[in-house]
């Protein structure tokens, strides 16, 4: 059974990562329980842009997924001792999706779908003598007879690969269509079946195209810049919710307690977020990133794997960028609680005794949760953008785990090359936007839901 | 005489609803024509609608607004934006948010007379603050809006709207925020300036009392419709239409005094202070007192209400809020059926939590928006461990929602699906739900409208007569006080300036600030 001879690997990320999405479901359940939050979220998934960044983001989130159950393949038996070796690298279940990306390393930069290399090379002509000329490339279109068929075979295939997912995509949705019908809903179907077929045309197009091309070229060292872009995905999907989530409970906590215990409390709190604020937040991650990199080197027996390293970094970063952005959250809970504690309501409970905890489980923080989560989403696309930042000065995530800012940093030297290599940074710059864009696209529809002042049928009047 | 303003047959519809249907009215020059109607009638619509500034979602569906010669309706938004301001304007509820708080107030006024005049020369404004009686308008030109109180801020408001000499005023609830004997002035200036100026005035209001002392013709709206019009001598003497007479009905008797018996006393409150400390510094060093109450002494019996009346800012809602200790006193002493509570802390105060609660002012604010009417109902009797088990609980509750005249099918709504008045029920059934003996009501009637005021009260009363129930009933509308209080204490500037018998303190007060007061409020012509 070739299939079991794997070992599950889960790095401290994946299993975050799992943790979130558990909790997710929970966050999910409990608002389809509570009739005014329902209402409130399916005004978000009602709206066209809203279920369509949602797809979006969806399918971001979903190769984050697949990118996060690691393993380890078992190494071919080497000596009789019966003992198992595995390989020292790890593979994700989106490597296994990507395999034909993976491997095909040609020797240097290739440009989209080229069969030639993009550097010209001293050859042995057969006959004798040294052609300088641009090599064939290994892999991309090895499969042509005459590379005369080149630019015909890219339409053909491109064709016939979206031609054959058109027709499963557009029955289903046709099925889906007559079997919606019996049902109300007032979801933008059109919408949601456009973003569908899209996402799901222009995968398949890419991995079928990869089979036989480099969709994106390849990079300084020859590796897949698409793979290396899709592979990115997780990094910026990570860095951002694990980092929204690290700043949460201390602006929650800090930001409800100074404004609604005020005194000293409110004094201390003030004071840390106004320090805090005052010192660079680069320089801050900077000198963090370093010390973690002096743990990293002093307990080597720790860090077993090359990818355990650069997980730790990975996960230590995340906890640094959360740390150093809580202050504008707990300010803005700090404002909002101050206000709602004067509220009438606050007041009769007090009038009944109710405890302070529960005051504020009850009374405050559901009054505050339409802060917290637009300044969650809003967050979110500031980490992805940060992580880019912190790469390309140099203190971002491991240069050997694959990001966006690691691709952008490279690209330093590649846009000064002449001719320009264009692709690498043109494929981060393209992912990192639709994400990014999704993601701001979709706050704003959860702001226009949860702003009472938006909303019609809203609390206050 | 042709008239000044003639609305005819004016439809505004939002969606597939109209709002406001078949509204025909007209104005003459020198006359105040009064609106009258609860929330939700219409008559802020309709004044928009003959300004054309109605907000997004809202369209005339018909109907003609003449202004003089105009039609209105006909104009281009240009010719309209030279009508705005020059020939009809408008005074709001609100001056605090209708004045720009970072412009002198100068700046303000020179703004609209320049853009309707093109210049705007220092005497002119003078002239026009001197009109609105601000006192030493020179100094005061260059005053920011926070430096005014609230009734010279709705005058600088009125000289704006005066600044370009219209012809139309439209007054929208323009003493609704303000104090009574502010709301004197303002509508003793109103009536003036319509004289000098020959101005005619839309009055907006939902307060029978202002339209008694200053219309000269109303017109009675409800859900969209003018049920009636008719000059004022002939609308409070003879209403033709049941819902005027429910109107004018609605409002308190000014001599139906309640009896008075003594009554054996619960509350003694004895030269209480509250003082809030001012800090300055970076140490917070406190710098001074605001001596919000200042030496406060009186006793409710049992079964007995006690009105505390004041204008805002007299301290009368930090009285109740010392009571029930969500404030700290400075000093005096409180005594509650015979025990000191002025000094507890709020953990040997928690078994009084029970016997003493509140009912608030804004039945908006008064509920958190995102707990059922069930939640809100029970948070008081599960936190002080009251009910018993689930189901007595969920037995009492119901009881409670059904005995102030809800269904107990409202009890898995939310607040924002009922109306002002509903939500002062729940408020009612929420405090009544410990058994309190002790309840202090702070302004529960005043964001409410006259129809559903009077219900509150009577409820108010009968809970009264059933539970034995004390209030102290802080309020600043002195028409409902006859009618619902055993005794009154007038306080201002955080000392009780008087108190007695009700019939007493209204029929002859002693103290000049309770003559001044009772003189603000407007009367209502005797009606058979």
């Amino acid at each position: 059974m070739e299939v079991f001879d794997v070992r599950l690997h889960l790095l401290w990320s994946d299993i975050l990562i799992f943790l979130l999405v558990a909790s997710l479901c929970v966050f999910v359940v409990t608002v389809v329980r509570n009739p005014l939050a329902r209402k409130r979220w399916s005004q978000v998934f009602e709206s066209r842009i809203g279920s369509a960044s949602f797809l979006v983001i969806l399918f971001y989130v979903l190769i984050a997924l697949t990118d996060s159950v690691h393993f380890q393949k078992k190494l071919d038996q080497a000596g009789d001792s019966g003992e198992v070796h595995y390989a020292p690298e790890v593979t994700s279940l989106l490597d296994l999706a990507l395999a034909p990306m993976f491997g095909r390393d040609e020797k240097t930069y290739s440009a989209p779908f080229a069969i030639h290399s993009f550097a010209k090379e001293n050859m042995e002509l057969p006959e004798g003598g040294v052609m300088r000329d641009y090599p064939r490339l290994e892999h991309g279109g090895s499969h042509l007879d005459d590379d005369a068929q080149h630019e015909a075979d890219i339409v053909v295939k491109s064709m016939t690969v979206v031609g054959w997912t058109l027709v499963p995509v557009l029955i289903l949705l046709f099925l889906h269509h007559s079997f919606m019908k019996k049902r109300d809903s007032r979801l933008p179907w059109p919408v949601i079946y456009f973003t569908f077929s899209a996402i799901v045309v222009v995968s398949s197009w890419a991995l079928y195209m990869s089979q036989f091309y480099h969709v994106l070229g390849t990079d300084k060292v020859g590796q897949d810049v698409l793979y290396g872009a899709v592979k990115a995905v997780r990094t910026g999907v990570l860095i951002g919710t694990l980092a929204t989530l690290v700043t949460l409970p201390l602006a929650v906590l800090l930001g409800i307690s100074a404004g609604y215990f005020r005194g000293w409390v409110d004094d201390v709190v003030q004071y840390i977020y106004t320090t805090l604020n005052s010192i660079p937040g680069i320089l801050l991650i900077a000198a963090s990133v370093l010390l973690i990199d002096v743990y990293i080197e002093t307990h080597p027996e720790q860090f077993k794997l090359l990818s355990d390293r650069a997980d730790f970094k990975f996960v230590a970063l995340c906890f640094i960028l959360g740390m150093t952005s809580w202050t504008g959250l707990c300010r803005l809970l700090r404002a909002e609680t101050l206000k709602l504690s004067q509220l009438e309501y606050v007041q009769a409970a007090h009038a009944f005794g109710v405890s302070r905890w529960r005051v504020i489980m009850r009374h405050i923080l559901p009054n505050t949760t339409h802060l917290i989560l637009i300044a969650l989403v809003l967050d979110f696309s500031g980490f992805v953008l940060a992580e880019a930042v912190l790469s390309y000065i140099g203190v971002g995530v491991d240069p050997s785990m694959k990001s966006w800012g690691n691709m952008i940093n490279e690209a330093r030297a590649e846009l000064a090359r002449e001719p320009v290599v264009w692709w690498s940074v043109i494929a981060a710059f393209i992912l990192m936007f639709v994400l990014v864009l999704a993601a701001n696209l979709f706050s704003d529809r959860v702001r226009d839901a949860f702003d009472p002042r938006m909303s019609g049928s809203g609390d206050n009047k | 005489m042709k008239p000044l303003l003639q609305v005819n047959n004016l439809v505004i519809g939002a969606g597939g609803s109209c709002l406001v249907d078949d509204v025909s009215f007209e104005i003459n020059a020198g006359e105040v024509f009064a609106l009258v109607g609860e929330s939700g009638s219409g008559k802020s619509l309709t004044s928009l609608a003959i300004m054309r500034l109605l907000g997004e979602g809202l369209s005339i569906r018909g109907g003609d607004v003449q202004l003089g010669t105009d039609s209105l309706f006909a104009l281009s938004e240009t010719q309209m934006n030279a009508v705005r301001g020059r020939r009809v304007a408008m005074v709001f509820q609100e001056p605090q948010s209708s004045l720009n708080p970072v412009q002198t107030i100068g700046t303000q006024i020179g703004e609209v007379l320049t853009l309707h005049r093109g210049n705007a020369p220092d005497t002119a404004i003078i002239e026009l603050l001197n009109e609105v009686g601000i006192p030493n308008p020179e100094e005061r030109l260059n005053w920011y809006p926070h430096q005014l109180s609230g009734g010279q801020k709705q005058r600088v408001m009125i000289a704006m709207a005066l600044a370009c000499e219209p012809e139309l005023l439209i007054a929208d609830e323009p003493t609704t925020a303000l104090d009574v004997t502010i709301q004197k002035q303002i509508l003793e200036l109103l009536n003036e300036l319509r004289r000098s100026r020959e101005l005619a005035v839309l009055l907006i209001t939902h307060d029978m009392g202002v339209v008694a002392e200053m219309a000269d013709r109303i017109a009675v709206m409800r859900h969209g419709k003018i049920l009636e019009q008719a000059e004022r001598s002939q609308f409070f003497v003879n209403p033709s239409h049941e819902y005027s007479r429910q109107l004018i009905h609605a409002l308190p008797q000014p001599d139906d005094y309640l009896e008075y018996e003594t009554h054996s006393p619960l509350l003694d409150v004895q030269d209480v202070k509250v003082w809030f400390p001012e800090r300055r510094g970076v140490l917070q060093r406190v710098v001074g007192y605001t001596k919000a109450v200042n030496g406060v002494s009186f006793t409710i019996g049992r079964g007995e209400t006690l009105a505390l009346v004041g204008e805002s800012g007299s301290g009368k809602s930090t009285v109740g809020r010392a009571i029930l200790r969500l404030e700290d006193t400075a000093s005096g002493t409180i005594h509650f059926d015979g025990d000191e509570i002025g000094q507890l802390n709020q953990r040997r105060f928690a078994s009084y939590r029970k016997r003493i609660q509140v009912i608030f002012q804004d039945p908006f604010s008064s509920m958190n928006p995102r707990m059922t009417v069930r939640e809100i109902i029970e948070e008081g009797m599960l936190s002080l461990g009251l009910g018993g088990t689930d189901e007595s609980r969920e037995a009492r509750i119901r009881e409670l929602l059904e005995r102030v005249g809800l269904e107990a099918g409202h009890l898995n709504r939310y607040p924002h699906e009922f109306s002002g008045g509903q939500r002062q029920r729940i408020a009612i059934a929420r405090a009544i739900s410990v058994e309190p003996e002790l309840i202090i009501c702070d302004e529960p009637t005043s964001a409410l409208d006259v129809s559903i005021r009077g219900q509150v009260l009577q409820l108010l009363q009968e809970l009264q007569e059933e539970m034995g129930l004390s209030y102290l009933f802080i309020t600043h509308d002195l028409s409902i006080i006859p009618h619902l209080a055993h005794r009154v204490a007038v306080m201002r500037n955080g000392q009780l300036v008087e108190q007695g018998e009700t019939r007493q303190v209204m029929t002859s007060p002693v103290h000049e600030y309770t003559q001044h007061l009772l003189q603000a409020v407007p009367r209502i012509p005797e009606h058979a």
